[in-house]
């Protein structure tokens, strides 16, 4: 019998009990549909992170304070801050791979426009390398530039959200900002960058030349991070290697002595913040994995009333010259076109239900066509798991007593 | 001179029924010629359904051998029974076995989907052919249920006819019809008949089984009557006197 002819037969004898049918792919329907929307999920979630790291900045190397270990007691990340400008200067002398490096000195405070707004958001003290580090455009004015540095200035620049709402619809440019009594010109507002990957504000800041915030806004010498930019990114590996022997000679560590630093780039930074998403991915998939499997039983039970009920039918194929495969393959095709038709249905159910949750919660969502083409294929799997052995029940069937089944 | 169509020897078939063994058939010889028409008869409980399934290469039997159109039956395994089946016999059943919502051609189309040898291009013309036979070339996109007891038997006879068998076996074919209907579809099988196809019918009616050209009848599992039929009735001519009685009372 050709495949052709076997797809008939199954559509015709699914045509003909629709109804159950329908109950019947309706497991699969939900587990192919619930597959996609959780993928669709996992899928914006990674990729919104995706973008948000690469919108860091280009190539980045990033040196934050590392743990201390004083006396065997391991304390936290950043426990022991032991960051200097010097090390920033160091690093930019002595690097090969890294064209840019600057530090980054954080202050908070509360900020004051000139008309008496008042506003609160952290301050970035970095250098002018800084903005080709994090690759970040200006939508009004410009940066700071090394005169400025050098000078310790005055002057800063507004993120997105500083501007707007100290400023309002006016132009910041010009106009001053209090930092803690300290009256700073602003000369630039930034492009506006979005969310992070953890969810912050990444337009909530205030960035000015590191000498300056030094000198009038923080109290202490340390510096949060240090951030560097390799050449390439073919360069970011060796760029952290050397970052890191630049260090240990920096804080002349001994041979025996940890790393009193780390040393991460983008990639690193990636893995962390889409390690959770993947696990939930993986989480969801299982929950849909498993409806698919309940599915694939409800066709199993459907097969098996079918093959009773058609006990007759294959008493007539047989006598009239149906092989025992003849009839297994019928049954066989029955239940992977039931549940690939469940699969279809569940596809199209996939893509209303990620356009619904994507609107009604504003997630991103993103269906690929892998899942889409793995979802039908397990659906097609499950048809041929679970309809095998009714098949093969039909197949055993003696014709005499098919044939004389009431 | 053509090989025999059927040429059974010694068969016997038992059945294990718990403790007892039952012989429904207790060593049976019969040779059908090509061209015969014959009539298996016997009380229920003869070993006529045995034989029946037998004869249509349904079951194996538990001795004795079995040459169908020159093909050694008992030492098939059950694809080649199948295929045997589809090739070499044109069932046609009491109960007419025609599937249920599946129009009269795709019926008669069925025998053919399942032939290996794919001996026939155009199936679908194959089937028309056959249903013209039978005299329902009208009747072709009719689902069984639109049919008349009578025209469902026909099409499950064009069913019968479509591989172009060597024999044509049917389990009492008359045995859901009205009295006229049987006589039309003796009738037509007589038609058949003349036209060189060999028959063989298993019925327990004596007016059904005069319509044969030669009458065996089991009792016990064995042949206790094999003779030629005289006078043998001829359905087509009873036919006309049914119909001419009937409009006469009309």
């Amino acid at each position: 019998m050709k495949p052709q002819m076997l797809i008939r037969i199954a559509l015709r004898s699914i045509r003909r009990t629709k109804m159950r049918s329908m109950l019947t792919a309706l497991g699969i329907i939900i587990g192919v549909g619930a597959v996609i929307v959780m993928v669709a999920i996992g899928h914006g979630a990674k990729s919104r992170i995706e973008t948000s790291i690469k919108n860091l900045g280009t190539n980045m190397v990033v040196i934050t304070p590392g743990a201390s270990n004083t006396g065997n007691v391991r304390g936290g990340a950043g426990s022991f801050n032991r960051l200097k400008i010097e090390d920033a200067e160091k690093l930019r002398r002595e690097s090969m791979h890294m064209t840019e490096v600057s530090p980054v000195i954080m202050a908070f405070g509360r900020i004051r426009g000139g008309n008496g707004t008042n506003w609160r958001c952290p301050v970035y003290g970095v250098d002018v390398s800084y903005q080709a580090i994090r690759d970040w455009q200006m939508s009004d004015g410009q940066f700071f530039d090394l005169r400025d540095v050098r000078a310790r200035r005055k002057v800063c620049v507004l993120g997105q959200t500083v501007a707007t709402n100290i400023f309002g619809e006016e132009s910041p440019l010009g106009q001053e900002v209090i930092l803690r009594d300290v009256p700073f010109t602003v000369i630039g507002v930034l492009a506006k960058k979005g969310q992070s990957a953890s969810g912050s504000d990444q337009d909530d800041l205030i960035i000015a030349p590191y000498t300056t915030v030094q000198e009038r806004l923080a109290g202490h010498q340390f510096i949060a991070q240090i951030l560097g930019s390799a050449n390439t990114g073919a360069e970011v590996e060796a760029a952290m290697d050397e970052a890191k022997l630049i260090m240990r000679e920096s804080h002349a560590l001994g041979e025996w002595e940890e790393d009193d630093f780390q040393v991460k780039n983008q990639a690193d930074l990636a893995d962390a913040a889409t390690g959770a998403t993947e696990v939930m991915t993986i989480l969801l998939a299982c929950i849909a994995g498993i409806s698919l499997l309940v599915g694939g039983i409800g066709i199993m039970n459907i097969m098996l009333v079918s093959v009773t009920e058609r006990t007759r039918e294959i008493g007539i194929r047989m006598a009239i010259g149906a092989r025992p495969t003849d009839v297994l393959l019928q049954f066989l095709v029955e239940a992977v076109v039931l549940s690939l038709l469940g699969g279809l249905l569940g596809v199209a159910l996939g893509y209303g239900g990620s356009a619904l949750v994507g609107r009604l919660t504003g997630w991103p969502t993103v269906i690929d066509g892998a899942t889409v083409g793995v979802a039908l294929g397990f659906s097609a799997a499950v048809g041929v798991f679970f309809g095998f052995w009714p098949a093969r029940k039909a197949a055993a069937l003696n014709p005499i007593d098919a044939l004389r089944y009431e | 001179m053509a090989a025999d169509v059927i040429r059974i020897r010694g068969l016997t078939k038992t059945y294990v029924m718990g403790e007892n063994e039952v012989h429904a058939l207790a060593g049976v010889d019969l040779t059908v010629a090509p061209g015969e028409m014959l009539a298996v008869m016997g009380a229920s409980g003869s070993g006529k359904s045995t034989m029946m399934n037998m004869l249509g290469c349904l079951d194996k039997p538990t001795g004795g051998s079995y040459e169908l159109d020159g093909e050694r039956v008992e030492v098939m395994d059950r694809n080649q029974l199948a295929d045997l089946r589809n090739r070499r016999i044109g069932f046609v059943f009491q109960g007419f076995n025609l599937l249920a919502r599946t129009s009269a051609l795709e019926n008669v189309e069925l025998p053919l989907m399942y032939d290996r040898s794919a001996r026939r291009r155009d199936v679908a013309a194959a089937a028309a052919a056959a249903l013209a036979r039978v005299g329902l070339a009208d009747r072709e996109h009719h689902l069984p249920n639109e049919l008349s007891g009578g025209q469902q038997q026909r099409v499950a006879i064009a069913r019968a006819l479509v591989t172009e068998p060597a024999l044509l076996l049917a389990d009492e074919p008359t045995g859901n019809l009205d009295s006229r209907t049987s006589v039309e579809v003796l009738a037509l099988f007589q038609q058949l008949n003349e036209q060189g196809l060999t028959v063989v019918m298993v019925t327990h009616e004596d007016n059904i089984a005069h319509y044969a050209k030669r009458i065996v009848e089991l009792r016990d599992g064995r042949i206790v009557r094999d003779e030629a039929v005289t006078p043998r009735g001829n359905a087509t001519a009873d036919l006309a006197a049914i119909d001419a009685r009937r409009k006469g009372t009309a």
